[in-house]
């Protein structure tokens, strides 16, 4: 990467210096890594709330006769299923079953999805999808539609002073195409990359500073923290959520990764349906697991997974986990020792330090008890 | 920021002379540009470190890096409470984030240590 002056900006590029952010360069963005630092915006994010700045994520609508059509030849997942108003977490699969990218697809009208995606791939996802346009329109928003989220258990108290939407009905994946944030047009969602409750708000660009500070604002007084990409990525894989890039790419497929329930069959054809049947038929020789360190050292990616002095595998995401305090991370290994509990090693810096494969998530929150009414 | 009693290296580390044994740990600049400290790997007691080679490994969750020894010497001591508690190198770096304690072996090398206004302009170049 190049110096910053080549790096895109989004358009709270200001609010973040203002807030002395450290920038990182990430997927051709200037991008903010933390503010006060990336344990304490974690632990902000699990017990109240933070707010994160995500406009370099990329978001293509696909609409028009034909748009459904479209979706389902390129997605695993049953986009015919959702209402308008829903969405849902999918893989977008090549004909040979590796993944091209991880994506959510929102129903936003009859005719109308919304795919969310990530923005490494935005430029390969839009030239995708537009050569595999069945008479869909395509069009790509990623300049014109801001996208912030608002994650933790104080998200719902914090962004009903903002919106007139009665959040307490949505559910998760639930979306609201058109409302206003801050007096503000925005798109609304109950979803996150943080593996707690929380909302994703996508105003027009140029709305996004006027958001994001009334969303601080109102948010302040329930301990509401700025966070960055840095406690983005411990938050995910503390939830076992994969990173697209580091723990799934073209040479992965979701069988591999434990992606396997995003695979729809009885939907009808898809791209890689046939390669990934015939991999199910085979058997995968690999998994994607998550395990847990005995000592606090971090497994970086690349590492290799040994079980028994021998390689087994490779550590594709890996980090300190601040709710755990344990050593954490995700790797492909064969399947003979995939199963929770299995002893494994990983090799860092020349020396096998001790773990085992754990079952995923490594952090479930916990369940909040809603009064009566409130359930849909 | 940078206590005027100390010496440094370029690597970041902190030298300090204790009745004839030197003191050893990271500087402020350098805590904070790693933040959040959650692993250190330090020598054993009783083994040996050379003038401005690795003695150990810090890592944050953003990134590793090694840790160099201002003076040539054996190790008496290490902290061991950063074990537990490796967040005290961004909480204290010149006090309870100590690393090592060493018995020098070649007390010139103490010369060629950078002073405290050496170091301010070195990071101030860096920043």
């Amino acid at each position: 990467m190049g110096e910053a002056t080549t790096l895109r900006r989004t358009p709270l590029h200001a609010a973040h210096l203002a807030l002395g952010a450290r920038m990182v360069p990430f997927a051709g963005w200037a991008m903010p890594v933390q503010y006060r630092g990336i344990m304490e915006e974690h632990l902000a994010v699990r017990s109240r709330a933070g707010l994160f700045d995500v406009s370099h994520m990329g978001e293509i609508l696909v609409e028009g006769p034909g748009a459904l059509e479209t979706l389902q030849r390129l997605l695993t997942n049953d986009v015919g299923r959702l209402r308008v108003g829903q969405g849902l977490y999918s893989p977008m699969c090549a004909p040979h079953g590796g993944i091209l990218d991880d994506l959510t697809a929102f129903r936003v009208g009859e005719e109308r999805y919304l795919l969310v995606v990530n923005a490494a791939t935005t430029a390969k996802d839009l030239a995708w999808v537009a050569d595999h346009a069945d008479r869909a329109v395509v069009r790509d928003l990623s300049s014109e539609v801001a996208l912030l989220a608002l994650q933790g258990p104080a998200a719902e108290a914090i962004l009903s002073q903002l919106t007139p939407v009665p959040l307490a009905r949505l559910r998760p994946f639930d979306a609201v195409p058109r409302t206003t944030v801050a007096d503000r047009p925005a798109f609304l969602s109950r979803t996150g990359y943080t593996g707690e409750d929380g909302f994703e708000i996508g105003p027009a660009w140029e709305d996004a500073p006027p958001v994001w500070e009334a969303l601080l604002a109102a948010g302040q007084p329930l301990g509401l923290q700025p966070a960055g990409l840095g406690a983005r990525d411990t938050l995910r894989l503390e939830a076992g959520f994969m990173l697209y890039g580091s723990d799934i790419d073209e040479t992965t497929t979701p069988l591999e990764a434990p992606l396997g329930w995003t695979v729809k069959w009885e939907k009808g054809d898809f791209i890689g349906r046939a390669a990934l049947l015939a991999q199910r038929e085979r058997g995968v020789e690999r998994r994607l697991v998550g395990f847990t360190l005995a000592e606090r050292a971090i497994a970086r990616h690349g590492f290799p997974i040994l079980r028994d002095g021998a390689t087994v595998g490779r550590v594709t995401s890996g980090t300190f986990s601040p709710t755990l305090q344990r050593s954490i991370g995700l790797g492909y290994v064969a399947v003979a020792h995939a199963e929770p509990g299995t002893p494994l090693a990983v090799e860092i810096r020349g020396r096998p330090v001790p773990g085992e494969v754990t079952r995923l998530p490594f952090y479930r929150r916990p369940k909040v008890e809603r009064p009566v009414g409130a359930e849909r | 920021m940078f206590p005027e009693d100390l010496r440094y290296t370029k690597e970041h580390e902190w030298a300090r002379r204790e009745d004839g044994r030197i003191r050893v740990g990271i500087t402020r600049f350098a805590a904070d540009r790693l933040s959040d400290v959650v692993f250190i790997e330090l020598p054993r007691p009783g083994s040996t470190v050379t003038q401005m080679q690795t003695f150990g490994v810090i890592e944050s969750v953003k990134a590793v890096s090694d840790l160099y020894a201002p003076v040539s010497g054996t190790v008496v001591e290490v902290n061991t409470q950063l074990a537990e508690r490796p967040e005290l190198v961004n909480q204290d770096p010149y006090g309870a984030g100590w690393m090592l304690l060493l018995d020098p072996s070649d007390p010139t090398e103490w010369e060629r240590l950078l002073s405290a206004e050496e170091y301010r302009r070195l990071v101030g170049e860096e920043a």
